[in-house]
């Protein structure tokens, strides 16, 4: 029987997760079982401690603020679920559920959860998500993982290497019948400008016509152009499944002696076609290996030519976002590429200048390179450093490294690496210095703190050796902890730091909904998510005495160990950094810009939630530093 | 002829009619039947039902599950008013007799309070119904959603208040508008928020009688 109104449910419920991942079906018969509730403002449809509705609930139209007694926990608004969690612990309401504006609020029963959204895994990863971002603990046993749920789930699992060279064949191949005249799919070919037609019996490929056939049968006068492209066709053709790595590809193509793999649904001729791999997409597909990349950069010799290889890495980091490959392993590989382009320059630079430097130095990539997590390309940050000279050399040494680096840095902007505008440059001669004037201005920082200077040492502390001399670097390293030790109430100055913007509770309409109950309008996920957690990593281990680990998710591994009673906070810090290091990689290669500020009515549901989910051990980490660091005397 | 006056009734008209003896429901357990007809036309006396829709709110929130939605398969058409419905004469909609449409109906609002818009015409083509088939007019308490808005205010007016501008008066996305079902859907909701201000008016739960 027809049912407009479940109808008409089902329509807005489709548009959000979970219920987008039902099948018809199940969302008609869930539709056919919704209440619809009209809530007044500031009325409640649950309050703390009340005893469990045997349902949840859906906003229609309006808004519900969640509290937990007088705080706004999160603000829900069209398609947002609240009440899961008290449901599925069975369990009574933690929380109060207000209207904020009249509301028009669907509930679905208990019975609902379970038979269909529960059985269906995406929809159910998606809930458990849901409600792990307004959980109190979410690191606790029982709601372990949780939080993340939902990003695991939406991720394919893809943490083999072999993935990163798994073969990219075209899809939609240019495909013709046995009985095809070769004329016609000549013209096919030419209009396609293709180089291969494939023939196909019931979608299976039996045969196959390429550019060296039409030379060799057609050209030579053996067959006529007015004959059945099954008299010249290529058969058997060599199958594989898309499964195929480049490495497979090629010693196929090298023991066949052909040029072309046509890809089936099951690597068998017996099933259909979907895909066509071609000699030239392998050589297209080495291009862009990083390895391939590595050696291009060792034997280039113009920054002109670094670019065009810069651009390259470019591509092939767009391919990993894109296959989902682990943002590490991204970041190391792009790191790699990024080094051995400075590597290259800063040799470029030395035969440019046509003398030896004077004495050993070291080049330095600081800030967010130096923690090798800037994956797009930004202004160069870098400094100096040089062994210590007698007081008559100073002078000349000086302006040796300066000239040096001001070399180094124009050909890095040439590269695409602009030039930095605040000037952290290594041409900057506050940042190119000896080491025992680093250390000078390491220990003022440090013993003199003050807005600025934490701001310095909040990027210079992150430094990453790019080349040159190992010892140099080892002996500032040493200087700053000797520093720190002297002075420790400098980690307080820094704490107060790493707290001056809190996360934001989760996102409302095209709004960030804020602890004070404020709205803003802009999202800036570096200063508001990835910055606080690379602030906390910092001083963490720098409180630890800790040298040597510059990333913020070495960091936080290397406090896991050291407090295994904290173990769970950070490995969710590191969760929630690895999934805002690529979110902000996606927009920033979506947009061609920094990535930094999030355009909120871009941002579907699932976007929301996968972000809300972060600003929890945000907001956790920022409570650690508070009490460890006595920061509310402080602040 | 005696089969007029006849007082026996068939079954399901004695179920329906000994449903609202001796019962005096909270208003929480009160289930409040809101409807709507779609009709040939605005005639009580020459037109005919095309489809009846339903939904129930009981304490003060609508069941979907809850609800009747059903076509009726008539002889008379009007071609003026398929502009209005859309239900066509030979649609693909499946329709029932008119007798099987009004036997659910009955069986439905079985000691139900019945809630419609500008309710009078929608019980006339009902009880015509009726007694096409010899059965006694509607039992049902009856509440009118228009006569209902004007209860929530404090100055009388014989304004008339067409669904459309009330929807608008109150912010409600009108889908599905000139369906059975869907004007139904759209007047339930009126009925919650009539029913919010009239409590805020008497600042005090609200009884059966206050409707």
């Amino acid at each position: 029987m027809k049912n407009t109104i479940a109808e008409r449910i089902l329509d807005f419920l489709k548009g959000f997760p979970p219920f987008d991942a039902l099948t018809h079906e199940q969302l008609f018969s869930i539709a056919t079982q919704v209440k619809v509730h009209y809530i007044e403002k500031d009325n409640y449809i649950f309050k703390q401690n009340e005893d469990l509705h045997d349902s949840f609930y859906v906003v229609k139209d309006g808004a519900i603020g969640i509290y937990r007694g007088n705080s706004l926990v999160d603000e829900c608004d069209e398609g947002d679920i609240f009440g899961l969690r008290a449901l599925i612990r069975k369990d009574q309401y933690l929380l109060d559920a207000k209207a904020i504006e009249e509301s028009i609020v669907y509930s679905m029963s208990s019975k609902v959860l379970e038979d269909i959204i529960i059985t269906n895994p995406k929809a159910n990863q998606f809930l458990i998500a849901s409600f792990a971002t307004n959980t109190r603990n979410p690191y606790s046993e029982e709601d372990k993982g949780t939080l993340f749920a939902n990003e695991s789930f939406l991720q394919p699992n893809t943490n083999s290497f072999t993935e990163v060279q798994s073969a990219n064949f075209s899809k939609n191949p240019i495909v013709c019948q046995a009985h095809t005249i070769i004329k016609d799919a000549c013209i096919v070919m030419s209009a396609r400008k293709v180089g291969s037609i494939i023939i196909t019996e019931n979608k299976q490929p039996i045969g196959i016509i390429t550019d060296k056939d039409l030379r060799n049968k057609i050209a030579t006068g053996l067959h006529t152009i007015s004959e059945e492209v099954e008299s010249i066709m290529s058969a058997p053709v060599i199958t594989f499944p898309p499964t195929i790595t480049v490495a497979e590809a090629q010693i196929a193509m090298l023991k066949n002696e052909i040029s072309h793999l046509c890809i089936t649904a099951d690597g068998t001729p017996n099933s259909e076609l979907i895909g066509i791999l071609s000699e030239h997409d392998i050589i297209v597909m080495h291009g862009n290996n990083p390895s391939v990349l590595i050696k291009e950069i060792k034997r280039a010799t113009s920054a002109e030519s670094l670019k065009f290889i810069r651009e390259k890495a470019q591509e092939l980091l767009k391919n990993y976002i894109e296959q989902h490959i682990p943002i590490s392993f991204i970041a190391n590989i792009i790191s790699a590429i990024n080094d051995a382009i400075t590597k290259r320059i800063i040799l470029l630079s030395i035969t440019e200048i046509q003398e030896e430097p004077p004495v050993p130095f070291a080049w330095l990539a600081i800030g967010s390179q130096g923690r090798k997590e800037q994956l797009l390309l930004t202004d160069q940050d870098n400094a100096l450093v040089f062994e210590d000279v007698s007081e008559d050399k100073k002078e000349a040494t000086t302006s040796y490294f300066l000239k040096l680096a001001k070399g180094i840095n124009n050909k890095l902007n040439t590269v695409g690496f602009e030039l930095c505008p605040a000037n952290m440059m290594a041409s900057n001669p506050k940042w190119c210095l000896s080491v025992t004037e680093w250390k000078a201005q390491f220990k003022n920082w440090i013993t003199h703190p003050d807005q600025d200077k934490i701001m310095l040492c909040n990027i210079f502390f992150d430094y990453d050796l790019v080349y040159g001399n190992h010892e140099l670097v080892d002996e500032m390293s040493t200087s700053i902890f000797e520093a720190i030790d002297s002075y420790e109430i400098f980690l307080n100055f820094m704490g107060r730091d790493a707290l001056k913007n809190p996360a934001p509770l989760s996102f409302f309409r095209n709004f960030l909904v804020e602890d004070s109950g404020e709205h803003k309008d802009q999202f800036d996920i570096k200063a508001r998510a990835i910055m606080p957690l690379v602030d906390a990593a910092r001083l963490l281990v720098l409180s630890h005495n800790t040298k040597d680990v510059n990333s913020t998710i070495a960091r936080f591994k290397k406090l896991a160990e050291i407090e295994p009673q904290t173990k769970d906070l950070y490995e969710s810090c590191i969760s929630a950094f690895r999934i805002l290091l690529r979110f902000r990689t996606q927009q920033g290669l979506k947009n061609n810009d920094s990535g930094r500020f999030i355009d909120l009515n871009s941002l579907s549901k699932a976007d929301r939630l996968k972000l809300k989910g972060c600003f929890k051990p945000i907001k956790d980490i920022q409570d650690l530093l508070k009490i460890r660091f006595k920061l509310s005397q402080l602040l | 002829m005696n089969w007029f006056k006849r007082k026996t009734y068939p079954d399901f008209y004695n179920a329906y009619a000994e449903s609202f003896k001796g019962k005096n429901n909270p208003l929480e357990a009160t289930r409040f039947i809101v409807f709507d007809t779609e009709t040939t036309g605005l005639n009580p006396n020459e037109d005919l039902i095309l489809s009846i829709g339903t939904v129930t709110i009981q304490n003060f929130s609508i069941d979907v599950s809850d609800s009747l939605e059903c076509y009726v398969q008539q002889e008379h058409f009007n071609a003026d008013t398929v502009k209005i419905h859309g239900i066509l004469k030979a649609g693909s909609i499946r329709k029932i007799e008119e007798t099987e449409a009004i036997k659910l109906f009955l069986k439905h609002i079985e000691g139900a309070v019945l809630v419609a818009h500008h309710i009078a015409f929608d019980v006339a083509m009902i009880n015509q119904a009726l007694q096409r088939m010899d059965l006694p007019k509607l039992k049902n308490k009856l509440v009118d959603t228009g006569q209902l808005y004007k209860k929530t205010k404090y100055v009388k007016d014989h304004t008339h208040y067409s669904l459309d501008q009330l929807c608008n008066t109150f912010n409600i996305t009108m889908h599905d508008r000139h369906t059975a079902s869907g004007d139904a859907y759209l007047t339930a909701v009126l009925f919650l928020k009539f029913a919010a201000l009239l409590k805020k008016k008497k600042n005090r739960d609200l009884r059966l009688s206050d409707f």
